[in-house]
């Protein structure tokens, strides 16, 4: 298995800090937004780009939930099953401005089952999609990302992970070759 | 991996302990989608599933009805008492009949021990168990170990009482292996002809005096004397099993710490135990009432992704 690597832990922190700039431009200081990380892998995502935002902001009460959608998937009885993750959202959505965060946009169908699994929990305003790595070319639902960290070309047969700090040890994104194909 | 070792829940005999800590890690979310307000979520969307009753029930059909409704499954309720069942129709034939209306899951509860793996030998569907006869109600015992996980964080190490009618109670039997699976010690206590003849072979202690055994233990089940399972009399009368065997607030109150009383339902009150008791604070009946839905569908949930 060979890998690619597609960001180091400086160019992510750029990003990082681009991706932040780009919704404070948007949202200004938070007051109606809520940032929201898909789990099992865009949580990790959200929490950084929270605590950044936080920091640059100075506003302390920005709201951060994390959003499992395993029940709402579409693959659901095509795999073996998938054991949710926690959900933690203690917060009304109802008329706010939604980030939802995730690390890989690839098919879409995750995202798809994360806004239905959030319209579950009311009536957003408005819901943006922010993700880390966008696989353009590879959709299997007509969803785009609003805030993109970096767009890459790929096939299906290829892979691509985020690793961060809490988890790997280091914050780096591989593109992942499966060499069989 | 994260799936059951099982294709059917037939008792809690066929299955081990981590099935229980993944049905109590999966009930944990449905536990958190049933107190919000929209509390459905799609995920067997696709599945139908016949509820098959060949005996009364109000708690367990109307939980697994809920259960597989909050689950967006399409739900198919049949009672046997208003069936052709009735005309001498045998339980294999009806249960292909329903199947062969392209039924996914069927939940049965049969007066007949033993029935629902018969069943689960001889047709082609995921069967659960919702109670045979004096043999197991896995779901219910389920319930009650992760009623008393979420009471005290965890069952190992914890002292439950089983009360009363232990010989024709399938809720005994299951919750005799789920807590000991989980690494509860447990006592059984009743009259003496309420005590199966061999029940220590099980592995739990036998005691006849009441408030010894309310002494000893953190958490007591109470369980209803099953009068339409009782063709002979066990004992005198019922007036004297509630003073031996009966719950009461002064019984509660001589203790000398606070324990927590269950009870799998239908409640005979002042039989088994007094309203004061049942209604009190330390009473956790209907938080079991509650849990039993998210245990229910966590079940069904599990048990759904196995038939693909």
């Amino acid at each position: 298995m060979k890998k690619k690597q597609l960001l180091s832990s400086q160019d992510l922190e750029l990003t990082l800090d681009r991706l932040c700039h780009q919704l404070i431009e948007n949202h200004d200081t938070f007051k109606d937004t809520v940032i929201i990380g898909l789990q099992p892998r865009g949580i990790y995502l959200a929490r950084r780009l929270h605590k950044k935002i936080v920091a640059l902001t100075k506003n302390p009460n920005i709201q951060l939930g994390e959003l499992d959608a395993t029940f709402y998937r579409d693959d659901y009885r095509k795999r073996s099953p998938v054991i949710p993750k926690a959900m933690n959202m203690n917060f009304i959505i109802e008329d706010k401005n939604v980030v939802l965060v995730d690390d890989v946009l690839h098919t879409g169908r995750t995202i798809r089952a994360g806004l239905d699994s959030l319209l579950d929990f009311g009536r957003p305003k408005k819901v943006e999609l922010l993700v880390l790595i966008d696989r353009r070319f590879s959709r299997h639902l007509p969803i785009q990302p609003d805030y993109v960290g970096k767009r890459v070309d790929t096939i299906i047969s290829q892979n691509v992970k985020a690793e961060w700090q809490e988890t790997e040890g280091n914050d780096r994104v591989w593109l992942i070759l499966n060499d069989e194909l | 991996m994260n799936s059951l070792s099982v294709k059917h829940l037939i008792g809690i005999k066929d299955i081990t302990e981590k099935d229980i800590e993944l049905i109590f890690s999966t009930a944990d979310n449905f536990k958190s989608i049933i107190n919000r307000p929209i509390k459905k979520v799609p995920s067997l969307r696709d599945v139908t599933i016949a509820n098959v009753f060949f005996e009364n029930s109000t708690r367990t059909r109307i939980s697994f009805e809920l259960a597989e409704r909050r689950l967006s499954a399409d739900v198919l309720n049949f009672a046997a008492s208003s069936s052709s069942v009735k005309k001498g129709e045998t339980l294999i034939d009806t249960v292909n009949n329903i199947l062969a209306m392209k039924v996914d899951m069927i939940v049965m509860r049969h007066p007949s021990p033993g029935a629902c793996s018969f069943l689960a030998k001889h047709v082609n569907s995921i069967i659960v168990n919702a109670g045979d006869g004096t043999h197991e109600h896995p779901t219910q015992a389920l319930l009650d170990a992760y009623s008393i996980r979420e009471k005290y964080g965890e069952v190992k190490g914890k002292k439950v009482a089983i009360v009363g009618d232990i010989l024709h109670s399938r809720v005994a039997l299951s919750n005799i292996f789920c807590l000991q699976k989980l690494g509860a010690e447990v006592v059984v206590c009743g009259p003496p002809t309420l005590i199966p003849k061999h029940i220590g072979a099980l592995g739990v202690r036998v005691e006849y005096d009441l408030m010894k055994t309310l002494e000893w233990c953190d958490v007591a089940n109470m369980l209803r004397i099953q009068m339409e399972r009782q063709d002979i009399k066990y004992f005198p009368s019922l007036r004297e099993y509630s003073m031996q065997y009966g719950l009461n607030k002064e019984r509660l109150n001589s203790l000398n710490k606070k324990i927590t009383i269950m009870h799998p339902g239908p409640i005979n009150r002042g039989v088994e135990i007094t309203s004061d008791v049942a209604d009190s604070k330390q009473s956790i009946i209907l938080d079991q009432v509650e849990n039993g839905v998210a245990i229910r569908m966590a079940i069904l949930y599990l048990l759904a992704a196995k038939s693909e």
